[in-house]
């Protein structure tokens, strides 16, 4: 009967109740929420206030900012002495030879201009032509680097690699690492899921060996071990000595992260491909590279962040990054004694840079999530 | 066999796939015992059986998503070997659909229908993506282009799934149990795409257990059950006289709800 048909109406949406919503409710929810959550949030208040305020009052509000010599930190002992690191600035960013030279500083100074001019615009979502950006950055730049800090041409003095350090010595070691283990890692990675078993043995094989010896036992051999088996006159360069023996170490690392992406992706995807007949190397690079790559983000950052903080293992072969320059600077005749503005400067300074790797692969990450639906 | 042809069907060509002799073991599992089957072009087959009775693994053989042991596969005059060259040369013939759609997540729906277009058929772009709406036009979802997968309801990706396979213009389609793991509300909408194919003439391989498709649309219906084929015939023959008891066993459990 047609009469006897109902028709179904949807209710209407009704806000939720008060208690759910609203800073007190937030409040209530995550800090009070029980009586152990209530006495750790007022254990961690009463810890905070009572460590927080002298530090700050010590690096901030009595700090000594300004000034050229240690007698006016000397004379304020209750608050830092920032005017250390103010003087020894270019020693600590640049390296002895910059540090020296201030008449040269504007070369390094000029490398990271150039350096966030091309970053900067890669990171932002709108900009256009970032291939062009990309290969400026990743082939170009390195070149640039090398004319301009090493010198040597266009009338520009030589800063030979021994006197590279500080900050500048950290950033060389970690983008040449970088720059070098991505590719060698994710070809590794696609060697050790290869169906052919002498190149799955080859790769598997080098990322136990790199992966199993630590990083400061390579540096090691590389500085010591690797001119014995060379003839007497070839000499290699100990930063590029560094440099080799890091990239050995973190394709390793990043060949597993790269390996723990590619082993999330569903078997279907694989097949799809091949069923449209995508041979290996273009199902690889459109299918599952992009996915794989984006499963890895995280990992891949992660061995990169550690990367950049490992380069200050260099000192075992007589190098000086940032960490250990900043060191070399507070036991300076003129400086002995600061040692603890020196190491909170460098640790700034490490954290700025692994603070804004982490953020921008959380939002790389965001931005590559395709599964969301809107 | 005489094939009853129905109502609005296309003339039977030639032969498209020649499988003879065919066995494939997964490790010790004989998984497909002496499968002989021919199929000619415009020929509609519904393969069905229990699971395990090797019936995916028999169309999957065909674009070489399998690798056979023993016997012969003969795709549009081109002999399956281990030849990557004859192995993409077929794969670019013959389509496949997945039972779990297998869209490229990371592309959009555009995207997912001309990859191949351009790379496996070096076809310039905008020549592609007109090829690709077209065929996005024909599963109904052109407004869905610049979506990603993801966004989609099951039946939706399904229908783009067929048309991605659709856009390399190939001469067999290959269905793996499409439907199945749909919502009930979506199957008829990837059905009606399916019935649309049949009529242009598509030559078709689907593995299903939609009877009711199998009735409208096959003009073959095969029966498998431990990798062997049991029973093959036209569907009104299949569905009302069945030859093999085992078969009788199989229709009678299914159609019984």
């Amino acid at each position: 009967m047609i009469d006897d048909l109902k028709t179904f109406t949807t209710l209407p949406d009704r806000a939720p109740p008060g208690s759910e919503i609203g800073l007190i409710a937030w409040i209530r929810q995550n800090l009070f929420g029980s009586a152990g959550s209530s006495i750790t949030t007022l254990i961690l208040v009463f810890l905070f206030l009572m460590y927080l305020p002298p530090f700050v009052e010590w690096a901030l509000i009595n700090a000594n900012w300004v000034g050229n010599e240690r007698s006016i930190c000397d004379a304020n002992k209750a608050g830092a002495c920032w005017a250390f690191i103010g003087v020894r600035m270019d020693q600590i960013l640049f390296g002895l030879y910059f540090g020296a030279n201030p008449d040269q500083v504007w070369r390094p100074v000029t490398i990271f201009i150039i350096f966030f001019t091309l970053l900067i615009p890669l990171m932002i979502d709108k900009t256009p032509r970032k291939d062009i950006l990309g290969i400026l950055l990743l082939l170009v730049f390195p070149a640039l680097f090398y004319v301009l800090i090493y010198g040597g041409v266009f009338g520009i003095p030589v800063a030979d690699t021994t006197q590279w350090g500080g900050f500048l010595l950290t950033f060389a070691l970690a983008f040449i690492g970088i720059l070098f283990a991505l590719p060698i890692g994710i070809l590794l990675a696609l060697g050790r899921r290869s169906e052919m078993p002498v190149i799955r043995a080859i790769c598997v094989t080098y990322i136990e060996f790199w992966r199993g010896t630590p990083l400061i036992t390579i540096l090691f051999m590389a500085s010591v071990m690797l001119p014995l088996f060379f003839p007497a006159g070839v000499d290699f360069d100990k930063v590029v000595r560094a440099m080799i023996g890091i990239t050995l170490f973190q394709s390793a690392y990043t060949a597993e992260a790269v390996r723990g992406g590619l082993s999330a992706i569903p078997k279907g995807q694989y097949e799809a491909a091949m069923a449209l007949g995508l041979g290996y190397w273009k199902r690889t690079i459109f299918i599952i590279l992009p996915q794989g790559l984006k499963i890895s983000i995280p990992a891949i950052v992660n061995t990169f962040i550690a990367l950049f903080k490992d380069t200050s293992l260099v000192s075992i072969i007589g190098l000086l990054d940032l960490l250990n320059m900043a060191q070399t600077a507070s036991r300076s005749l003129e400086w002995n004694g600061y040692d603890i503005e020196g190491y909170l400067f460098a640790g700034f300074i490490f954290w700025m840079f692994c603070f804004g790797m982490s953020r921008y692969s959380q939002n790389l990450e965001r931005k590559l999530d395709t599964d969301r639906r809107n | 066999m005489t094939i009853d042809i129905q109502a609005n069907s296309i003339e039977l060509g030639e032969t498209i796939i020649k499988i003879d002799g065919l066995n494939k073991w997964y490790g010790q599992f004989h998984v497909l015992k002496d499968i002989n089957l021919d199929v000619k072009r415009g020929e509609r087959i519904v393969i069905c059986g229990p699971s395990g009775s090797g019936k995916s693994t028999l169309i999957r053989c065909i674009n070489r998503l399998e690798v056979h042991q023993e016997g012969s596969i003969v795709v549009d005059g081109i002999l399956l070997t281990e030849d990557t060259k004859h192995i993409n040369d077929v794969r670019r013939e013959v389509g496949m659909v997945f039972q779990h759609f297998n869209l490229f997540p990371h592309l959009t729906v555009l995207e997912n229908c001309t990859l191949a277009l351009i790379w496996v058929r070096k076809m310039p772009k905008k020549e592609a993506e007109e090829i690709a709406m077209r065929y996005l036009e024909r599963v109904k979802i052109p407004e869905q282009s610049q979506k990603y997968p993801g966004q989609l309801s099951g039946g939706q990706q399904q229908r783009v799934a067929i048309a991605r396979s659709l856009c390399m213009n190939p001469r067999v389609m290959l269905f793996d149990e499409p439907t199945s793991a749909l919502d009930p509300e979506m199957i008829s909408e990837v059905l009606d795409v399916m019935v649309g194919l049949a009529e242009d003439g598509m030559t078709m391989l689907c593995v299903t257990h939609e009877m009711g498709f199998a009735r409208k649309v096959a003009n073959r219906v095969i029966f498998m059950d431990e990798g062997q084929i049991v029973e093959q015939n036209e569907p009104e023959a299949f569905f009302n006289h069945p030859q093999n008891d085992r078969t009788r066993l199989f229709l009678s459990q299914i159609l019984q709800h």
